[in-house]
């Protein structure tokens, strides 16, 4: 249990990891806490936080409970962060170790496919694809997906160009593994703690995009978000700083928490300090 | 006598916590007097460049003296202060490292680099820094001083970029300098020319030398005492002569044993067998592509190859880097394709098969890789990794690795040892794993490329002699390619003698070593470092004197 | 001769990035919900049938897709990005018109982050192991994590709305009729809190790949050869290390510029910028595509201007690079 405990050193990364199940409790428990919808109006506009008991972080411009908004978008930063980054495994890792393994004409072609998506201005890119594909979770997630698998395709074909000429893979051709045995179990389980730590930091990047869209008013309009919370607020900053501060605040930490626990993770994953000597 | 110049006084250094033992070096005491050459001897993990370190102020993080002194000129360099102690390293002790290829800076030009160490020490005028270089390089005997002072690293080759490492450690005319395995990662002819450069160089200045290295061949070629170091310990000390021809401790003996010096490889029964292998015109060239509008760049690495392999004979190949040995290993079992040229096995034409047939045939020949930490998947227990080759030729996964077992007792491992990972071995136990792995799927042919080059010696002599029992056991032939001559007498029948992608020349190993009759082959054979080792000391003596 | 060539490989990897985002655009119109027509005139303003069948019309809607790419292409081609019928106004026009204020705003950011990203990063590697070190690496992790957006609003809230130190909105004071100086130092106030939110999330990546690109090269081998030769610290952290880390960034920085005009969207939006960003939000909002669709193919064509210059930079920091070493 090494990997536990290297990680456990690193005291950011355990904060990470509370703040995280902290959130994922929210998340998870939102239907059951605020089992009507975050959208409903239930009380006069501009509550402030505690001036009312039942409504801890108070109303918002149109009345609807904060708290209800807040658990809910839990819950919508969480999933969508988390099904696009699998989504952008699904598309770079395949890429990657294509590439990586085969080189030659095939890498060529898959890498200036890669690099196409990586010049174009993520963002924009993503804007653009939401807005003309109507806002829906469907398509921020494609959206996300779409603008951010490319590190991970250089990634793991990075790492399969450095492994596929390592001694045991030459071996493993040597004695008659197909491609796909070698692909698959030589050289793929090798590059999993990179992967792995790439992954935890871009559920953190697609929630910070996630809510950056819906800020510009490209959320789903179905699901209430962080983001659309404080894209509300915006315009009542003076009256009502805290409509905007609650969820800027509850982004903050999750993706902090994110961050924290990849790096608790590199450190766990890649022991370098360790084997160097 | 006089006050020695370096004298080490009880030092101890302690590792950090967590390492596999308490002290880097312990309870250890030499001196090191004026004009003197002074070995420091030892296999990887003894300690060996660790007081070095410490004498330099260079000692990795969290490793630290916690006993002993270390005086130079008659002060404790452990108890000085840091800016006392850089005014020394440069100045005062120069030092030089294993690695050419990364230890000069890649974005200064080698001019700005020698340049630096009289800025260091505030020493004369920007334009007298560059005459000072120029002039040193001159005398490390670079080609052409006035294009390599504006040269970049990269464009020097490696013995070039140690004449620099040189030329710094040699700026500032220091008392002693520091020599950290400087020919280890060069050629043996390069080694040679840095031995000779530096043996030179230390006499006509009268400084005293520390240097540091695992090979006796070494030793035997430039040392004036020697001190051996086994995990942290002095096992023994005395002059070059007394420990090269009387050594004390078993340890040192079997060091010394391990490097035949002037031995000629005993003369093999050499009754012509059947063929296995046969190489005819093989031709390989790399071309870097070098993108849309570069321009491509040619290295020919195989010029018209022949050479026929008998059944159960150990047949040599021998050469420098860039030789082409290795990629002629590759071609044969199948890693690179040349681009003509025919490998018959058993009379067979490898390269007019394919498919099935080619895989069934392939299979015969099997390889013995070069790094022990790279050829064994570090996520695949061992016994899988032996048993993967049959596996994937169709034998049940319960067979293959019974077979595995059994290949692992056959290699002198412990059955056990088919479920632990390959990070529990150490390098000679890894190497036996790789040879397994070959058995596994009953080779006739087995390539060992560079296979015993990255271990200790004493361990280099158990994997060589595994080899030739296994040779006989397995009716096996072993094409054996090396840098070393002296690995290559150990083992071999004949040997091969490659050179710039050509094969230079070729003959039973007792002729080779005998009487060369290439001039290449010659040069090779005066390169190894020991093996006329009588002859220089004699010679050195008579300069120095 | 090996430049040329090389400079004439790079602009002919660009046309054809830039002629695939056409396409991508091409199709992207006529894979929304609706009629192209429709949404290129913005589809819930107009309704009028006889202004859609000119349109159809003008656009040749009802010539095979092939032929309507072929017209798309070579129109922008002759730099005709079409009409803004929101805005009554060319597409170019309106981008143009926008254009400087997005190249101050973005280039600003831009010296702001690399200068002190560059060096936080290295105050931090140097005292790696000193609560100085991990205090920088806190407050870089921080800014990291925060959306830019509320960054921006949350500059505002404190330095315009509570302090009433800065201005909160806009270019310029609007009716001051500032000339010459005057005008100059307007604008610059008004840039400090934009530029400085955009900078600030982009000086957290660079502090965060500076120290790790230091702490790296560090390690290597050169930097002992340096200290052998008695090397005051300083000039090894400077000359050697320094110098070495700072390749990567170089690659980094041309990575990162597509982000920032991204970026700038965010900022220019909270902070009603007069730039490209701002424009796009009202493209946004007024489902505007035709503009929206033209903006993106300008910020993918500065992104890629300014990887042209970061490839040309690297090559001159890296000696290897020049003989093809790599």
């Amino acid at each position: 249990m090494s990997f536990f405990r290297r990680f456990a050193q690193n005291r950011g990364a355990l904060v990470g990891l509370i703040i995280l199940a902290l959130v994922v409790l929210l998340a998870v428990l939102a239907p059951f806490l605020y089992p009507d919808s975050p959208w409903r109006m239930v009380q006069r506009p501009f509550l402030a936080p505690g001036e009312m008991a039942g409504f801890p972080l108070g109303t918002d411009t149109m009345g609807r409970d904060v708290a209800a908004g807040l658990a809910h978008g839990a819950w919508v930063s969480l999933l969508i962060g988390l099904i696009s980054t699998v989504v952008a495994l699904a598309i770079g890792v395949p890429l990657g170790a294509l590439a990586g393994y085969f080189g030659g004409k095939i890498d060529d072609a898959l890498m200036r496919f890669t690099e196409f998506f990586q010049t174009i201005p993520n963002f924009a890119l993503a804007i653009v694809l939401v807005a003309i594909l109507q806002p829906s979770t469907t398509s921020i997630v494609a959206a996300i997906a779409i603008v951010s698998w490319p590190p991970v395709a250089r990634l793991v074909r990075g790492e399969f160009l450095s492994l596929k000429h390592r001694e045991y893979v030459e071996a493993a051709r040597l004695v008659g593994q197909t491609h796909r045995d070698i692909i698959l179990k030589q050289i793929l389980p090798n590059t999993l703690s990179p992967v792995i730590v790439l992954a935890s930091l871009m559920v953190a990047t697609a929630i910070l995009l996630e809510s950056s869209l819906s800020f510009l008013g490209l959320g789903d309009p179905d699901t209430m978000s962080w983001g659309y919370m404080i894209g509300a607020a915006r315009t009542v900053m003076r009256q009502a700083w805290w409509l905007s501060v609650i969820p800027g605040v509850a982004i903050l930490l999750t993706v902090l928490a994110l961050n924290l626990v990849g790096e608790g993770l590199d450190d766990a994953l890649n022991p370098q300090l360790a084997r160097q000597r | 006598m006089s006050q020695p110049l370096l004298r080490i006084e009880r030092l101890a250094l302690a590792l950090p916590e967590g390492a596999d033992r308490l002290y880097a070096v312990d309870n250890v005491s030499y001196d090191l007097n004026v004009g003197e050459i002074l070995c420091v001897v030892g296999e990887s993990g003894s300690g060996k460049s660790m007081t070095a370190n410490a004498v330099m102020g260079l000692l990795p993080t969290g490793v630290h003296a916690t006993k002993g002194r270390a005086l130079f000129a008659g002060q404790d360099v452990l108890a000085m202060n840091e800016v006392s102690h850089r005014a020394l390293r440069g100045r005062r002790i120069g030092m030089i490292f294993q690695e050419p290829m990364t230890a000069l800076n890649p974005l200064m030009r080698v001019g700005e680099q020698i340049a630096e160490v009289f800025e260091a020490h505030g020493l004369l005028t920007s334009r007298e820094r560059r005459e000072r270089a120029l002039a040193l390089l001159e005398e490390v005997r670079l080609p052409d001083p006035a294009t390599a002072l504006r040269a970049y690293p990269f464009e020097l080759s490696g013995g070039q970029r140690q004449r620099v490492m040189i030329a710094m450690a040699l700026a500032l005319e220091p008392e002693l300098l520091i020599a950290d395995e400087p020919t280890t990662a060069l050629d043996v002819t390069t080694q040679a020319q840095i031995l000779h450069l530096i043996k030179d160089l230390q006499a006509r200045r009268g400084m005293a030398v520390m240097f540091i290295t695992h090979d006796f061949g070494v030793v035997a070629e430039i040392a004036d005492r020697v001190c051996v170091m086994r995990e942290g310990r002095i096992v023994e000390m005395g002059s070059a002569r007394e420990v090269l021809d009387n050594p004390q401790h078993e340890y040192t003996r079997a060091l010394i044993e391990a490097i035949p010096g002037d031995a000629v490889p005993p003369s093999r029964d050499d009754s012509a067998s059947a063929p296995l292998l046969s190489v005819k015109g093989l031709n390989k060239i790399y071309r870097s592509s070098g993108g849309w509008f570069q321009p491509k760049r040619e290295v020919v690495a195989l010029d018209g190859i022949d050479f026929v392999l008998g059944k159960g004979e150990t047949l040599g190949i021998v050469g420098e880097s860039g030789s082409g040995k290795s990629t002629l290993g590759r071609c044969i079992v199948g890693l690179n394709t040349p681009d003509s040229g025919e490998i018959r096995l058993n009379d067979v034409d490898l390269r007019a098969l394919q498919g099935r047939e080619l895989r069934e045939h392939r299979r015969r020949i099997q390889m013995v890789f070069q790094d022990p930490y790279a050829s064994l998947n570090p996520r695949i227990r061992v016994g899988m990794a032996i048993a993967q080759g049959p596996i994937a030729n169709g034998v049940s996964k319960v067979k293959a690795l019974e077979q595995a077992r059994e290949l692992l007792a056959t290699v002198g491992l412990d059955a056990s040892a088919a479920e632990r990972y390959p990070h529990e071995f150490s390098g000679g136990q890894r190497q036996r794993i790789g040879i397994a792995r070959a058995l596994a799927l009953d080779p006739q042919l087995i390539v060992a490329d560079e296979a015993v080059s990255a271990l200790d010696v004493s361990i280099q002599a158990q994997v060589l002699a595994l080899l030739d029992r296994l040779k006989r056991e397995f009716e096996l032939s072993l094409l054996f390619i090396t840098h070393d001559l002296r690995v290559a007498a150990q083992i071999c029948d004949r040997l091969i003698v490659m050179q710039k992608g050509r094969i230079v020349e070729h003959g039973s190993a007792t002729e080779i070593f005998l009487s060369p009759r290439h001039a290449y082959t010659r040069e090779l054979l005066a390169a190894i470092p020991g093996r006329h080792g009588e002859r220089e000391s004699v010679a050195a003596a008579a300069g120095s004197a | 001769m090996p430049y040329v060539s090389l400079i004439l490989g790079r602009i002919g990897k660009a046309v054809i990035v830039l002629l695939a985002i056409l396409v991508f655009n091409f199709f992207l119109i006529h894979a929304a919900p609706g009629d192209p027509a429709a949404v290129m005139a913005g589809e819930a303003g107009a309704t009028d049938q006889q202004f859609l069948d000119d349109l159809r019309e003008r656009f040749g809607l009802d010539q095979p897709l092939p032929v309507q790419l072929w017209r798309y292409m070579s129109g922008v081609m002759q730099l005709d990005f079409g009409y803004s019928y929101r805005q009554q106004m060319p597409v170019l026009d309106l981008i143009l018109d926008r254009l400087p204020a997005t190249l101050l705003l973005t280039g600003a950011a831009f010296v702001i982050s690399l200068v002190f990203g560059i060096l936080a990063g290295t105050l931090a590697a140097m005292r790696a192991k000193r609560p100085s070190g991990s205090i920088i690496m806190g407050l870089s992790l921080l800014f990291y994590a925060t959306p830019l957006y509320w960054v921006a609003m949350m500059a505002v809230l404190v330095f315009s709305v509570m302090l009433d130190w800065l201005p909160a909105y806009g270019y310029s004071t609007v009716g001051a009729g500032y000339t010459g100086l005057a005008h100059v130092g307007d604008v610059a106030v008004h840039l400090i809190l934009p530029a400085l939110t955009l900078g600030l999330f982009f000086m957290a990546v660079y502090t965060r790949m500076t120290r790790t690109s230091m702490l790296s090269v560090s390690q290597q081998d050169f930097v002992k050869t340096a200290r052998a030769k008695g090397l005051a610290p300083g000039v090894i952290q400077r000359r050697h290390i320094l110098r070495n880390a700072l390749l990567p960034i170089i690659t980094l920085a041309g990575l990162q510029a597509g982000q920032m005009v991204g970026g700038a969207v965010l900022t220019e939006t909270v902070f009603a910028w007069p730039g490209i960003g701002r424009l796009m939000y009202e493209a946004l909002m007024q489902r505007d595509y035709n503009l929206l669709l033209g903006i993106f193919f300008f910020c993918a064509l500065l992104v890629i201007l300014f990887n042209m210059l970061t490839d040309v930079i690297y090559r001159l920091a890296d000696p290897r690079i020049k003989e093809g070493v790599a």
